[in-house]
């Protein structure tokens, strides 16, 4: 029984998101696609910013999650430019540039962005003014019946 | 409390499933029909970035920034030997460079000899090869796959970005926007 539902949820995974079949490169990985930088503090900070940006051709993922090939260049690209002294707010913004607000999993506020950010704290706001109205003693003649 | 109240709380009780139910459906239905779209280039309207990458085959020269804006509009092809869609426009490409359009390419993490291989089963109708074995000038153009196909202008500014193959309908109007681009 517990089998047969694991079935089912599985080919019901498979109808939702059929597996991609991705052609992919011969060549091997850029240097710094799976290696770490020597210095742990530069690698904290490359893999900080990798965790949130997102895979171009995996979309969902994060290039720190993705084993696609452009997602190690981009972690390549990433540790490297680190390496050299730039600041990981540049590395972003420079991607922002050519992809859009899309490639970062932490977009900056603007106005296509900022519902993202205000509709969490008027719901959360919405929330308090409930709870409140119902922790309040009730009034005379309000109560229970 | 008056059964007029009591009733309005009834019915009050039932709008977090109502909201629940419709936020389930709006998932359910991007799951299947969503955003699976492609993502444009931002980089429009904008000279190419400078680069200088080497002869990706042996019978073409590697491909430059500079090559560009000598008043000549040119298609910049972002392929590869191991893509597809890429054998599939081939033959477009080659008629469109029949027709007088320079098409200049850059190989995508390509080996030599998958592209020559590739080169030679599908004709070559590249001006020059630029081998960009990680990715970094399609990075540099808002690339996000092959194939695409950028439209960059006489003064080589990138006019136009194609996702996806190239098909012969497209001919005529690639060829009236190339013409417009002097």
């Amino acid at each position: 029984m517990r089998f047969a539902l694991l079935l089912a949820v599985f080919a019901l995974c498979c109808a939702i998101f059929p597996p991609a079949i991705h052609a992919q490169s011969g060549l091997p990985p850029a240097p710094y696609a799976y290696r770490q930088l020597d210095d742990p503090v530069q690698e904290a900070a490359a893999r900080n910013l990798m965790a949130e940006l997102r895979c171009l051709v995996c979309q969902g993922q994060s290039i720190a999650d993705s084993d696609a090939p452009l997602a190690g260049d981009m972690r390549s690209d990433v540790r490297e430019r680190i390496a050299a002294g730039e600041r990981p707010a540049e590395i972003r913004q420079w991607l922002i540039d050519r992809y859009g607000n899309w490639v970062t999993y932490d977009p900056p506020i603007e106005g296509d962005t900022i519902a993202l950010y205000v509709l969490p704290l008027l719901a959360l706001l919405g929330g308090l003014f409930i709870v409140i109205r119902r922790l309040r003693p009730a009034k005379q003649g309000d109560g229970a019946p | 409390m008056s059964n007029n109240q009591a009733a309005r709380r009834n019915w009050l009780l039932w709008v977090p499933l109502g909201v629940v139910v419709i936020l389930a459906a709006m998932f359910i239905w991007a799951l299947r029909h969503g955003d699976d779209r492609l993502i444009q280039s931002h980089w429009i309207d904008k000279p190419l970035p400078a680069f200088d990458l080497p002869a990706a085959a042996a019978d073409r020269p590697g491909l430059a920034s500079r090559n560009f804006g000598d008043g000549q509009p040119r298609l910049l092809n972002v392929f590869a030997s191991w893509c597809i869609p890429c054998r599939v426009e081939a033959p477009t490409l080659a008629e469109l460079q029949r027709r007088g359009v320079i098409v200049e390419g850059v190989a995508i993490r390509d080996r030599p000899e998958d592209l020559a291989r590739f080169l030679g089963e599908l004709g070559n109708p590249y001006h020059a090869i630029g081998a960009d074995e990680r990715s970094q000038l399609a990075l540099a153009l808002g690339s996000s796959g092959v194939p695409e196909t950028f439209l960059i202008d006489g003064r080589g500014v990138i006019r136009e970005q194609i996702q996806g193959a190239i098909t012969p309908d497209m001919v005529p109007d690639l060829m009236a926007k190339l013409e417009r681009m002097r």
